[in-house]
């Protein structure tokens, strides 16, 4: 861990400044990931050496435009800069990232930090691009201009310029230099002042001038709820202190940009030469945002990006699987001696580890596409295209990438749901990320369909079965997303308010590095979890284990083949396990879906992993191990079943009501422990982990009790 | 005097007032969208919201709603474009 003695440096910018090109070649990839405590907000930091041999903690700010703070990004990056996080002292120096093609308003932000007296170094990041563009800029007559604070000019995608901010930390820490802050008019100096000493009584605690602007300024109310400033206690004296402000002819919250940039620009004089040239975003986005080439361009992007995750990652997919099973089939050959830990060796380690890592080609394959698609500034494009048709339920344009990534799976949906800037829209989104209809669910809509819906209605009614369960999860989803945004979430929103930056070439490095955060995580968090539930559900349906009952049953057939018996053995001891126990005591609940006590078990023992269903239906149907959805046997044995008590004694289970059921209960059910616990960590609560799995799992058994019941009316 | 949004794309004027009570204001300040300001209205998004501004070299995009309470003067020699077809 890092020690007191190191200095703490912090990078600090507008978004698609390139700030994270600039930490990644900055720190060498030497990166810790963390959180913020409290709050869903990661904590990127690294070692970084500087000129002078000393290393200092470098951390990564979450991206913003104003201290002005509305969502908890923002928030974290203001309490950053006071040094209000706990166990934090205040940066030693701040590093402002400007992009150099907009320095103006990259400098604003600057200006807002100057206010806390921090000494800063400006990094003027994308010369590259500035440079292509005609712009020129004089450093040293900026830095001259800013009392000495050092002004570096940068290109991170090149590597040009990195051992000059090296030299210049080293420089600022040393020299403190800051960044001389604006001869505010008396009205607002005053008003300040007096913000800043009632806000003191009131909550007895230091309140800086810097914080005071901020409680003086902002329309949100952000920063004066983070130092616990109540609404009724402040209420007067801030709106005293605005109208003392307006008497004076300023209007609070536009006085402090007007006060910044109007001396910005004189600042900037002389420094910025040159005409700003831009053509080819302008070209490139009258294509892509064609009001009929756009849309047009936007859906091939997207099925590109699908039919990649589905088919680049079909075979490493396959590769895994056989890897599961051969170390299965390894492990059992080895372990002949010993059932119990040949069971759970083959079934609970490596079957419980292969569930989640058969899913890991795709979550890197999406994690690839959407890094490229932020990184080049198509996002911030897409989400213009599609905002209209979420904004009405509460959600923005960005959330239509985290809900596509969920028909491959829910895990890179869920976190792809951190590069929506508003939380409210963000957590909405995160909650109905689930009900896409994700990859797992396919085997068991595949296994329905072949053994029941095709051979009886067709082919073209199979195939309006799956489309069906793909979309019935999204028109589940859209009134749920306008329920919680308008009734239940009382998370104020952040304003969509987006840049449609530049188009950038993406630097391989970066996004291969994301890729492989997230990939890192999602095997790391929701790995160890799902390890953790698959070892119980195997030990459910192993215990107890009671010889007599394979005895029994070798007794009650004597003449069968051995592999049938054996199959016969494992159905037998699954319907006595603690799993079949529980299986036959909750039938009653899932009876009025008309599940019996066999698909019950089913049911239940997919609640860490759904994609395991198949398989269980495999052992209680007496197949013995490593049944598929293609497995002839399967369909043969589902078919035959039939009710062995009750008031459908000896009629088929499976009717076309309960396959459609058993579909429907699949597609909306939360039968997925990475998905949970994955929830639970973005939404920053496993209370909201909690809410989503009763909420879908109450769902599919009423969707899946009422196809069952209205099916069997009308059928 | 004009609401934003009711600017067709490729009109442009100058920011006379914004409503500075709200949090999406004070932000578009933040980015350089003051009173005096140039700013045009570069297009529409194919569902019609939101639209496409740029002003001080970005480009933003802001929902219809949001662009209301933003009035313009609209410059002498801006281009009268005819309004859109419906499609």
């Amino acid at each position: 861990m890092i020690e007191d003695a190191q200095a703490r440096v912090v990078l600090v910018g507008n978004p698609n400044t390139g700030k994270s090109t600039l930490f990644n070649a900055l720190t060498g990839l030497r990166q810790r990931v963390g959180n913020y405590p409290g709050v869903t907000v990661a904590r990127k930091s690294g070692t970084c050496e500087l000129a002078d041999g000393q290393k200092v903690e470098l951390v990564d700010l979450p991206g913003l435009y104003s201290l002005a703070a509305v969502s908890p990004d923002e928030r974290v990056v203001v309490d950053a800069l006071l040094g209000r996080v706990k166990n934090e002292h205040a940066p030693d120096v701040v590093v402002v990232v400007c992009d150099a093609t907009n320095l103006l308003r990259n400098l604003f932000l600057a200006a807002q930090i100057a206010e806390l007296g921090l000494p800063m170094v400006i990094a003027v990041n994308q010369m590259d691009a500035a440079k292509a563009r005609g712009i020129e800029i004089d450093g040293p007559l900026l830095s001259y201009r800013l009392n000495g604070v050092p002004v570096v000019l940068v290109s991170a995608w090149k590597g040009e310029g990195i051992t000059e901010i090296r030299r210049a930390v080293a420089h600022a820490l040393t020299h403190k230099t800051i960044f001389p802050v604006v001869a505010w008019p008396d009205a607002i100096a005053k008003a300040v002042a007096t913000v800043a000493l009632t806000a003191e009584r009131d909550t007895q605690q230091p309140v800086p001038e810097a914080l005071a602007q901020r409680l003086l300024f902002d329309s949100a109310p952000t920063i004066a709820e983070a130092i616990g400033w109540s609404a009724e206690a402040r209420e007067m004296p801030i709106r005293q202190a605005r109208e003392q402000v307006r008497r004076s002819g300023l209007n609070p919250p536009a006085a402090e940009p007007m006060v910044h940039y109007a001396r910005l620009r004189e600042i900037l004089e002389g420094v910025v030469r040159g005409v700003n040239r831009e053509t080819t975003t302008v070209a490139v986005d009258s294509i892509l945002l064609h009001r009929i080439f756009g849309p047009l361009c936007f859906a091939v992007i997207m099925l590109g990006l699908f039919w990649s995750v589905f088919a680049l990652a079909k075979l490493p997919m396959a590769w895994i699987q056989n890897g599961v099973d051969l170390t299965k089939a390894f492990a059992a050959s080895h372990l002949v001696s010993t059932p119990m830990l040949q069971s759970l060796v083959a079934d609970g380690v490596v079957g419980g580890v292969g569930a989640f890592l058969t899913f890991l080609p795709q979550i890197l394959i999406l994690f690839l596409f959407v890094g490229i698609l932020e990184d080049s500034g198509y996002m911030a494009r897409a989400a213009f295209i599609m905002d209209r048709l979420f904004s009405w339920c509460g959600l923005n344009g960005k959330s239509f990438v985290p809900l596509l990534s969920g028909f491959a799976c829910a895990i890179p949906g869920l976190l792809s749901t951190r590069t929506i800037e508003d939380p409210k829209a963000r957590l909405a989104t995160a909650f109905t990320v689930p009900f896409m209809s994700c990859s797992a669910r396919f085997p068991i809509y595949a296994l329905m369909c072949a053994a029941f819906i095709g051979p009886r209605y067709g082919a073209f009614w199979e195939s309006v079965a799956m489309v069906g369960m793909h979309v019935v999860g999204l028109v589940i989803a859209v009134p749920t997303a306008f329920i919680l945004t308008r009734f239940i979430l009382k998370v104020r929103p952040a304003p969509f308010v987006l840049e449609l930056p530049r188009y950038q070439m993406p630097k391989p490095r970066d996004v291969i590095w994301r890729m492989w955060q997230n990939a890192y995580e999602f095997v790391s968090k929701a790995g160890t979890l799902i390890f953790a539930i698959t070892f119980v559900v195997w030990a459910l349906t192993y215990f107890p284990r009671d010889p007599a009952v394979a005895e029994r049953v070798r007794a009650e057939s004597p003449q069968m083949n051995a592999e049938h018996l054996e199959a016969r053995v494992q159905a037998a001891y699954v319907e006595q396990s603690w799993m079949g126990r529980f299986g036959k005591s909750v039938q009653p609940v899932f009876d009025p879906c008309g599940f019996d006590w066999k698909l019950t078990v089913g049911v239940l023992a997919s609640f860490p992993a759904r994609e395991v269903i198949v398989s269980t239906l495999g052992i209680t149907y007496s197949l013995g191990k490593g049944a598929d959805a293609n497995s002839e046997d399967l369909r043969v044995a589902m078919r035959e079943a039939k009710w062995t008590e009750g008031s459908r004694v000896d009629t088929p289970i499976f009717t076309l009501p309960t396959v459609l059921a058993l579909m429907i209960f699949f597609a909306l059910c939360s039968q997925c422990g990475s998905t949970v616990a994955t929830l639970a960590q973005e939404a920053g609560s496993w209370g909201w982990a909690a809410a989503s799995f009763f909420y879908m799992t109450a769902l599919a058994w009423i969707f899946a009790t009422a196809v069952y019941q209205i099916g069997s009316k009308l059928l | 005097m004009v609401s934003l949004s009711k600017l067709l794309p490729g009109q442009f004027g100058k920011v006379v007032s914004l409503n500075a009570e709200r949090a999406v204001d004070q932000r578009l300040m933040a980015l350089g969208l003051l009173p005096g300001m140039v700013v045009k209205v570069v297009r529409r998004a194919p569902l019609g919201d939101p639209i496409a501004l740029s002003f001080g070299g970005i480009e933003i995009c802001l929902r219809d709603i949001e662009a209301r309470d933003i009035f313009i003067d609209i410059a002498a020699d801006c281009p009268v474009p005819r309004p859109r077809k419906k499609l």
